[in-house]
């Protein structure tokens, strides 16, 4: 007996299950290698044949950064704070672009991925949460130009920035929460798929990437803040840049609520994901 | 430890098809009618996946009803049958794939499942990433993946290409790599679907050769086919599936002929004349079959040893007396192998001048092939150009016989009887 293998040796019992199921962690726990290995593949497959190779993960936050500079910054002279427009964007952009481009992709994952889970039987958790660990390498690239920005604006890091991998594991049970709600969604109901470009638009906006939360204490009051820290990625984004640029204390009410949301999010989807499971092989 | 490997009991599985009335599979539409009218909407926007409990409608078909069946530790199992009979739903459900309307299945053992090769194979990757990825989905770890890696290479025979993209390899290598991942699990239990029918005739035999060594490697394998060589060759017992349900089940030799069975009655049974899948110009139109005996009576079935006749109605089309014509019938066995035949001219029989209706007859003398059933085809030249064809013409049914006329039938094996005849001499100094 291959002791290697996965270690199903006792007998599992097959039948239709109903309502709500409990999350398997033993089981996600021997699939470790083969997420390990369809994360490498999201990574190699998309920077194997380009040129430029990892430098496409700076591209889309940096070519934000200048056009938010020039529309937003320059014409609209957007508030930011104190601090010059760029880097206050750029801040925000980097957990900004991997929430989105995670969500997205997770959203997607169960119809691109139709032809594994219909053929072979893993747990299909996978799937949804392989895109939200890939594309954490384009986040880590794209600090790089980070710390050229910090450099050029002579911004040190505050201490503040011990705190930057909570706010990281924040960002990813957002991610994964809703790429786990949605993908489940979009499997069952096709028109979810045309709508996430969309959505992850309105999100964008309804985020304070492009200004700055101070504006919601100005216009309609604390409460109003504390009810907008909800939204998990306003803390994110404020802590990131409270932390990385020093120009305000960490906004912990605002970080406070939006782990609520974003732990809310992870196990509901979770949840949700495991009791539509079921089916995905037969509505795929 | 149990002796069974695999229990399914009263394994049942729904689908619907097509809809009665709309039902919505975007999300926005099922929005939209959930606020027109909350209760009557809400069940239909679920009864994708959801039934409601008085059951049957007329978009609702049952892939499996009632399917149930043991399987012994170390036994191979085929499960046979028709284009659709829920070969592959049963497969999908005891891989996990998709779950049961109904019923239970219990399995005990470390369970592989090979519905497709090269299972998330992608192209951008080398072969050696694509092992590993194909591996792990598969189910193996990577440090068993580690240990076999260079028996996988040496199987599939793309050692010098290893390492280039997928996308650059024939089609043929792709297969073989991936096969090749397949054929280095070590389950307990191994289920595979359909899966040997691609690949050239080299890589078909080392497949099959593979199988022959897992089955007899004390797995217990289930092995779905509509190859019915592979399963008479790797199979101790058979099931036959049809339209969802076990049709029949035990030893596999007769289950593959019941099915074969199946097959022809569908085909002969429609009288010859109204026979529309036949080709040739259609000078001369067969339009009858009949088996008789020596005596001149029409038989159902002949047995080995006998002397019987063919004999087959035949008609011009256009009325007229027809000549050079000849005729073939030809005898194929269950697994349409082509085992002999009877043509006109092997006997120097010209048919040079015949009426425009008519019968031929065909008198074959002490019939040496063994019990079994057997597929007649009919050919019909004129002037040499192919005239009149009919595939499965008739059905040849062969019963043990008394070919040495002892008055004693007897079960000759193999798949003639030779004639022959014993008897002892003194030994010869010579020899």
């Amino acid at each position: 007996m291959s002791s290697s293998f996965k270690s199903l040796s006792q007998t599992i019992i097959i039948k239709p299950k109903s309502g709500w199921q409990l999350i398997d962690w033993k089981e996600l726990i021997e699939y470790r290698d083969l997420f390990y290995f369809l994360v490498k593949r999201d990574v190699l497959a998309i920077y194997k044949q380009t040129i430029m190779g990892f430098t496409w993960a700076l591209i889309r936050p940096v070519f934000s950064m200048i056009v938010f500079s020039v529309i937003f910054g320059g014409l609209a002279k957007m508030p930011s704070d104190g601090i010059p427009y760029p880097i206050f964007s750029y801040a925000a952009l980097i957990p900004w672009t991997y929430f989105s481009s995670a969500m997205t992709a997770s959203t997607q994952s169960l119809i691109t991925g139709r032809n594994i889970f219909t053929k072979v039987y893993f747990p299909r958790l996978v799937i949804p949460l392989t895109p939200v660990v890939s594309k954490l390498i384009d986040f880590l690239i794209a600090f790089v130009v980070l710390f050229g920005l910090m450099a050029w604006y002579d911004i040190p890091p505050t201490l503040n920035v011990f705190w930057l991998p909570l706010l990281i594991v924040m960002m990813i049970l957002a991610a994964s929460g809703i790429g786990m709600w949605l993908s489940a969604m979009a499997i069952q109901y096709r028109d979810i798929p045309q709508g996430i470009g969309f959505l992850s638009q309105l999100l964008m906006y309804t985020a304070p990437v492009v200004w700055p939360v101070s504006l919601i204490t100005e216009k309609f009051g604390s409460k109003a803040y504390l009810l907008y820290g909800l939204y998990p990625m306003a803390g994110v984004i404020e802590g990131f840049r409270a932390a990385l640029l020093g120009h305000k204390p960490m906004p912990w009410a605002l970080i406070g609520m939006g782990a609520v949301t974003a732990v809310s999010l992870f196990f509901s989807g979770s949840y949700y994901f495991k009791s539509k499971e079921r089916i995905f092989a037969d509505v795929a | 430890m149990s002796d069974i490997s695999i229990k399914v009991d009263n394994l049942s599985k729904r689908y619907r098809i097509g809809l009665k009335e709309e039902l919505h599979d975007t999300f926005v539409g099922s929005m939209v009618d959930w606020f027109k009218s909350p209760f009557s909407n809400y069940t239909r926007v679920r009864s994708l996946s959801t039934f409601s409990n008085d059951g049957e409608s007329d978009d609702v078909i049952w892939a499996l009803k009632d399917v149930s069946f043991e399987v012994k530790r170390g036994e191979v199992l085929g499960i046979i049958g028709k284009n659709g009979a829920g070969k592959s739903t049963l497969l999908k459900i005891l891989c996990r794939i998709t779950e049961p309307t109904d019923g239970q299945v219990f399995i005990s053992g470390q369970v592989a499942s090979l519905l497709e090769v090269g299972t998330g194979f992608h192209s951008e990757l080398s072969g050696r990433e694509n092992v590993y990825l194909n591996g792990t989905i598969l189910g193996m770890n990577k440090s068993e993946i580690d240990k076999k890696f260079d028996q996988i290479l040496d199987f599939s025979g793309v050692e010098e290409f290893i390492d280039t993209p997928v996308k650059r390899y024939s089609s043929g290598m792709q297969v073989r790599l991936a096969f090749s991942v397949a054929a280095h699990l070590e389950p307990e239990i191994l289920l595979v679907d359909e899966v040997l029918a691609v690949g050239d005739l080299e890589f078909q035999r080392k497949c099959l050769g593979k199988m022959e060594e897992v089955s007899q490697s004390g797995r217990t394998v289930l092995f779905v086919s509509h190859n019915l060589d592979s399963v008479l060759n790797l199979c101790g017992r058979a099931i036959l599936l049809e339209n969802g349900q076990i049709a029949s089940m035990g030893e596999t030799k007769r289950i593959v002929n019941q099915y074969i069975q199946q097959g022809y009655e569908t085909m002969s049974v429609r009288k010859i004349a109204e026979r529309t899948d036949r080709r040739g110009d259609g000078q001369i139109r067969f339009t009858s079959i009949h088996l008789v005996d020596d005596n001149g009576r029409k038989v159902e079935y002949i047995r080995t040893g006998d002397t019987f006749s063919f004999l087959i109605g035949y008609a011009s089309s256009n009325d007229q007396p027809l000549k050079n014509v000849s005729i073939r019938i030809l005898i194929a066995d269950e697994m349409e192998r082509f085992i002999t035949h009877f043509w006109s001219k092997f006997t120097g029989q010209d048919f040079k001048d015949i009426p425009s209706k008519g019968s031929f007859v065909c008198k074959a003398t002490r019939f040496a092939l063994m019990p079994g059933e057997y597929g007649i085809a009919i050919k019909a030249f004129v002037k040499g150009d192919l005239s009149d064809k009919i595939n499965f013409a008739s059905k040849l049914t062969v019963k043990t016989g008394d070919f040495f006329n002892i008055k004693r039938a007897d079960d000759y094996k193999g798949l003639f009887v030779s004639d022959q005849e014993w008897h002892v001499e003194n030994l010869n100094e010579e020899f």
